[in-house]
């Protein structure tokens, strides 16, 4: 009976600590910035034009990523060739690269004594490139698994009832895979809103030019912790309207895409 | 009335389908799964390429050509109904909406979508739509499958007069003869890729091709060894009884004898030109106002009130009793 107890007592401590650990650092930002001092740094420079190059950027990239990933994932989900399984893992390597790899990677592909001989590295082009390489891969996955979970039978369906590949892709495959692409949409931005790693090696931290805001956090670590805690705070917010987001949209019941998340709170 | 031609070979994973048909009216092509029944629809649809062959309607020749260009209505067995759409927007995804929702009575499901209706309301969704495209050929595949037995009845009714109303080349699969014989003009028993034999559904059981057509067109068979004597062949039966045939045969054959055919007795009469067995009465359904009766090897389809004057009774004993005009011999 007490052995019992002690047993229970030991799970819900060792649980606790791992929540208080987890939340702390996120509370502790919202502690030492209090809401009217967080609006007042929005007015900082260094926050507005950090903010700015991040939007940028991040829309940027995303489009690419949704551009040039969706029609690859499409591929890689509906055909079936010789090499498929060595692309996918290819397009999945991202994930695991540390990122400060993949800066040193981007500049030996892009810079002026790489591969490609190109002006890009510290330009703002820079920081568009090493956000959609590192979330690119986020975004790719999921919608490959959206892709296959279209049930083949109403792409041939669609054909048999006189619509073209172009036509089927639009009215059929894509609105069955919505939910699947915007989850994994929704990942790979806030992968990439967060880069640090890649985007300093491969394109510095320039104000107004290529310093993101998690690069003014580190900026403005140094010089006045109050401006980065705030910096923090904001970042914190976007993060977790994301993943508010997300969670959204794997739950709808047009979704059947599950994530390393819980959904069930 | 052009008609839907096929003459091809589709290699499948266990064996090559081949097959060579013509569609004029309503064929059925009925088979146990996995005989590569759905694949010929494929084929026909333009979703598989055939190795060696293909498919022409009329004087068109379709081989080669992608699905969308071949004017088929293709019902697929769990309807594949876009699941996104509403009712009338998955019928208009083919072509003008028309009067299709009235003649098929689903105007009032109009906005409702698939996952909200019942399979019976699936399946005229499903009509409806391969038929907004204004298709040549009608290609159905299992379609009273995915329905429970009570709605399948009707629908079957249903159907039958729609093909007939339509008049279009129309090729369905299913895996039961009974369907096929209810719908279609014409069936063919499809089995690893090959057709055993293609006939009206009369004839099938007037004149089947070999036991496993036999047995899949509801026949009872009986394996024995034949030889001739006199007029008639006898047959010793595995099981030691002997019966006799009016249809020629020699050594390993199969004894083909129809439920409807059999007659049941409490008590041996003794009558040269019919066959007896004698078994323990099994298992006693009733389908509608008949029943099946199974005694030894033997079922029997007798009315209810010979059942019931009988005094059946699972675990008695009777004597099956047929003609041996009613017998027919199959290679083995």
């Amino acid at each position: 009976m007490i052995r019992r107890a002690l047993l229970a007592a030991l799970v819900f401590a060792g649980a606790f600590v791992a929540l208080a650990f987890l939340a702390l650092p996120l509370i502790a930002i919202f502690a030492r910035v209090p809401p009217g001092r967080l609006a007042a740094q929005l007015s900082n420079p260094l926050v507005t034009n950090a903010l700015v190059v991040s939007l940028k950027t991040s829309v940027i990239a995303q489009a690419l990523i949704l551009v040039f990933g969706t029609p690859a994932a499409y591929v890689l989900a509906s055909r079936r060739f010789l090499g498929r399984a060595f692309l996918v893992t290819l397009v999945e390597l991202p994930l695991v690269v540390p990122p400060a790899v993949a800066g040193i990677g981007l500049l030996a592909a892009f810079g002026r004594f790489g591969l490609l001989h190109t002006s890009v590295p510290f330009t703002q082009t820079a920081v568009v490139l090493a956000v959609a390489f590192v979330a690119s891969p986020l975004y790719v996955r999921q919608a490959i698994v959206a892709f296959e979970a279209v049930d083949p039978n109403l792409v041939a369906a669609s054909r048999t009832l006189g619509a073209g590949p172009v036509k089927t892709f639009f009215r059929v495959v894509l609105p069955l895979a919505r939910g699947g692409l915007a989850a994994g949409e929704a990942l790979a931005f806030a992968r990439g809103l967060g880069e640090f790693g890649a985007t300093i090696m491969f394109a510095g931290s320039l104000p107004k030019v290529t310093q993101t805001l998690p690069l003014a956090v580190y900026a403005a670590f140094d010089v006045d912790f109050d401006v980065a805690l705030a910096i923090g705070a904001l970042l914190v917010l976007v993060s977790l309207a994301l993943l508010l987001t997300l969670k959204w949209l794997t739950s709808s019941s047009t979704s059947r895409f599950r994530f390393a998340l819980s959904t069930s709170s | 009335m052009a008609h839907l031609l096929l003459d091809f070979t589709l290699p499948l994973r266990a064996f090559d389908l081949e097959l060579s048909l013509s569609v004029e009216r309503t064929v059925a092509l009925v088979g146990p799964s996995g005989a590569g029944k759905t694949s010929v629809l494929r084929v026909a649809a333009g979703l598989a390429e055939p190795s060696r062959g293909g498919v022409t309607f009329g004087d068109e020749v379709w081989t080669g050509l992608p699905p969308e260009r071949r004017r088929v209505g293709f019902v697929f067995q769990d309807y594949a109904l876009f699941p996104h759409l509403s009712v009338r927007a998955n019928v208009a995804y083919a072509g003008p909406v028309g009067d299709l929702l009235d003649r098929f009575h689903i105007a009032e499901l109009a906005d409702a979508r698939p996952g909200e209706l019942s399979g019976g309301e699936r399946q005229r969704v499903a009509l409806a739509r391969a038929l907004a495209r204004g298709p040549d050929v009608l290609l159905l595949d299992e379609p009273l499958a995915a329905l429970d037995a009570h709605t399948k009845s009707q629908v079957r009714g249903e159907l039958s007069e729609l093909l007939r109303g339509l008049g279009l080349p129309t090729l369905l699969v299913t895996h039961d003869y009974e369907d096929a014989a209810a719908l279609a003009d014409e069936v063919g028993v499809l089995v690893d890729g090959r057709l055993r034999q293609l006939a009206s559904p009369a004839e099938l059981v007037a004149r089947p091709a070999d036991a496993f057509v036999a047995s899949f067109t509801g026949a009872n068979l009986l394996r024995g060894t034949a030889h001739p004597s006199g007029e008639l062949t006898e047959v010793r039966l595995d099981g030691g009884e002997r019966v006799f045939s009016t249809d020629p045969g020699k050594g390993a054959v199969g004894v083909v004898v129809y439920p409807w055919e059999v007659s049941i007795a409490r008590a041996h009469e003794d009558d040269s030109a019919l066959n007896v067995l004698r078994g323990e009465i099994g298992s006693i359904v009733e389908i509608g106002n008949r029943v099946r009766v199974r005694i030894g090897p033997v079922t029997a389809e007798v009315t209810s009130s010979s059942a019931a004057r009988l005094g059946l009774a699972s675990g008695g004993v009777a004597y099956a009793t047929f003609k041996a005009t009613g017998t027919r011999l199959v290679p083995l």
